[in-house]
């Protein structure tokens, strides 16, 4: 949730609308110059976006480097618990190199992480890239569906709220979605549970046997319920958002004009207002990948999912910091990549963006 | 003040959210003493009775009764969250004011921040509530570690605006202290958009602090937290459902209300403020 405090706060910039009837219908015919002019742009700013990514990244690694370094004490200590052998503790330090100088230490971490290898897990003594490829089927499954799912019914929820603004259709389903987002996640998960699993038995209630693994593909069912309750917190979100942009956009000037050229209201809606309504709903979707982290976190562990979300959970309960440190970098590289690609996607739909 | 009143009388869910919070705020205050029964005193015989006319919430798996747990848990979970909010608010505002009036100060601090919110919340806090031994104090340092960084963001963004007006200047010229300044001036004008961020994040700070006893490593088990009831409940979730249903309605009304009411509040404060999702 708290991703769209700086979301929405973003997204409220005054723009003029686009919308294309309103431009010269001959302008792109005349001067075809100009529309080559702006795919170069277009290029350049992917280019350049794309060059930024690097410095974040390397913050980023330096972040997850030191993030064990930031606690008191010998990271192999707290790694084995306060009751571990002396010796085998000095055996660990010496084998994962904390007895180097900081900035050796580091060297040799980002030449691994360079490699893709990120060591080894100190728990299932596994390699953790391949850890993290064999969980992360599931999160994946999970993360898409609820992304499509939470989409599409929050964008339909939130215009019809905007449309029909201040009935008692809007008053409903605004206090309903309020309610949802308001509720513990993995509260609305355990009902769920309670409810499809437990009474009635339409679903399995906890595990996901791999798809891949067994070449089973009706164990998908295994992941409905995690899907829904992901998805079902989000949808009040979304709805409330693309409510909000809606009605926005509603009261601008060129929707009084569309209307009073006399189009019908069907298109005034669809062609003109949706299309503009959309755009910033649709970067929000792409940039909430933080919160669907956070979301499968706490839902794989309700259900007992082996996704990413548990692996971070386990590694974080069982001080197993090699496997957390590849973690935090996989899921804000990920980060990176999903907002570089939310920017492009951004700037394809909106030509009035500012490349600078 | 008086505009949220008055707006507060023309939506009636806002006055139930109040109502709600009224008689939770009461809860927690004198929560240990309006119990019906002792909400730690353990009974073989009534283990995970459902809801009846005796224990209106049913009994747990010790056989201590659901009601007087729930509302021996508001303090637990409220107090703990006004506290963490009040600690959140003290940095926050001390931090973004600071970086927002002194702009070399703010130019490194709103770099941390900035760093500090490139990870998702809920792994931060749940990394720090497990490096450290569980208990109050780590919890309170876990989840205001995590939320400072948003608030310090905004005020520094709203200190940023004010500075520039002329009546700071003007205080300059008299020769008013810079301290005073920061206080009388600066923070007093940003108050109103501080104090709505503020319930918003009241609300978030009681959701994870649930997440964080669902996993473990919130308040230690024997506490009676709403976060930690869930937990329990999981366990013995199909032969006792009403185990899982009141903590979380509890959780939910809290998070709802505080909602509701920060809502109005933006519409009474920051009438020009544009619509935020929550």
């Amino acid at each position: 949730m708290e991703a769209f405090e700086n979301l929405s706060r973003g997204f409220h910039r005054k723009q003029e609308p686009f919308c294309g009837e309103l431009r010269a219908p001959t302008g792109q015919k005349e001067n075809p110059n100009k529309q080559r002019g702006f795919n170069q742009k277009m290029t350049d700013y992917i280019v350049r976006r794309f060059l930024l990514m690097i410095p974040i990244m390397l913050m980023v690694g330096i972040i997850c480097f030191l993030l064990i370094h930031f606690i008191p004490g010998n990271p192999a200590e707290l790694m084995l618990g306060a009751e571990a052998d002396s010796a085998v503790i000095a055996a660990l330090t010496k084998k994962m190199g904390y007895d180097q100088p900081l900035y050796m230490q580091f060297l040799k971490w980002l030449q691994m992480v360079i490699r893709f290898d990120f060591g080894v897990s100190i728990y299932s003594h596994q390699p953790v890239i391949s850890l993290i490829a064999h969980r992360a089927e599931a999160s994946i499954l999970i993360a898409c569906g609820a992304t499509i799912l939470f989409s599409f019914f929050g964008i339909l929820v939130g215009i019809i709220s905007a449309i029909k603004r201040n009935s008692w259709l809007d008053q409903v389903s605004m206090t309903l979605s309020l309610t949802l987002a308001s509720a513990p996640s993995f509260w609305i998960g355990l009902n769920l549970m309670l409810i499809f699993a437990a009474t009635l038995r339409w679903l399995p209630g906890s595990g996901y046997p791999g798809v891949i693994e067994t070449g089973n593909i009706s164990n998908l069912r295994y992941l409905i319920l995690p899907c829904l309750t992901i998805a079902i917190p989000s949808t009040g979100l979304i709805a409330r958002l693309t409510r909000s942009f809606f009605i926005d956009i509603l009261s601008m000037e060129y929707i009084t004009t569309a209307r009073a050229k006399g189009l019908k209201e069907s298109v005034v809606l669809i062609k003109h207002a949706l299309r503009n309504a959309l755009i910033p709903v649709v970067a929000v979707i792409g940039s909430y990948f933080a919160e669907i982290v956070s979301l499968s976190v706490v839902i794989e562990t309700v259900f007992n999912v082996p996704g990413v979300g548990r692996l971070v959970v386990e590694s974080i309960l069982q001080r197993d910091y090699p496997t957390l440190q590849a973690l935090l970098m996989f899921i804000a590289g990920l980060y990176v990549i999903v907002n570089f690609l939310c920017d492009i996607i951004y700037a394809v739909l909106d030509p009035r963006i500012q490349y600078d | 003040m008086r505009r949220f009143l008055k707006l507060a009388k023309k939506r009636p869910i806002t006055i139930a959210a109040l109502v709600v919070l009224a008689v939770m705020l009461f809860l927690t205050v004198l929560g240990p003493f309006a119990t019906p029964y002792d909400p730690y005193k353990m009974q073989a015989k009534s283990r995970l009775q459902p809801p009846d006319m005796e224990h209106w919430f049913g009994t747990d798996n010790f056989g201590r009764d659901m009601l007087s747990r729930i509302v021996v848990g508001t303090r637990l979970t409220l107090g703990t969250s006004f506290c963490i909010l009040i600690l959140i608010a003290s940095f926050g505002i001390a931090i973004g004011s600071i970086s927002g009036y002194y702009r070399p100060a703010g130019a490194i601090l709103m770099r941390i921040v900035d760093a500090a919110m490139a990870f998702p919340s809920m792994l931060i806090a749940l990394f720090l509530a497990s490096i450290m031994n569980p208990g109050f104090i780590t919890v309170l340092v876990a989840v205001t570690v995590v939320y400072t960084p948003r608030l310090a963001r905004l005020v520094h963004g709203i200190t940023l605006t004010i500075a520039t007006n002329t009546y700071v200047s003007a205080a300059k010229a008299v020769g008013v202290g810079e301290f005073r300044i920061l206080t009388r001036y600066v923070i007093l004008n940003a108050l109103s958009p501080i104090i709505v961020q503020c319930s918003f994040q009241l609300a978030q700070i009681i959701l994870i602090l649930a997440i964080l006893d669902f996993l473990g490593v919130g308040f230690t088990p024997d506490l009676p937290s709403w976060g930690n009831m869930i937990a329990t409940a999981r366990v013995y979730i199909t032969r006792a459902p009403w185990l899982l249903i009141f903590p979380g309605v509890a959780i939910s009304l809290a998070v709802i209300s505080i909602n509701i009411v920060g809502d109005t509040l933006r519409d009474a404060l920051d009438p020009h403020g544009q619509e935020q999702i929550f």
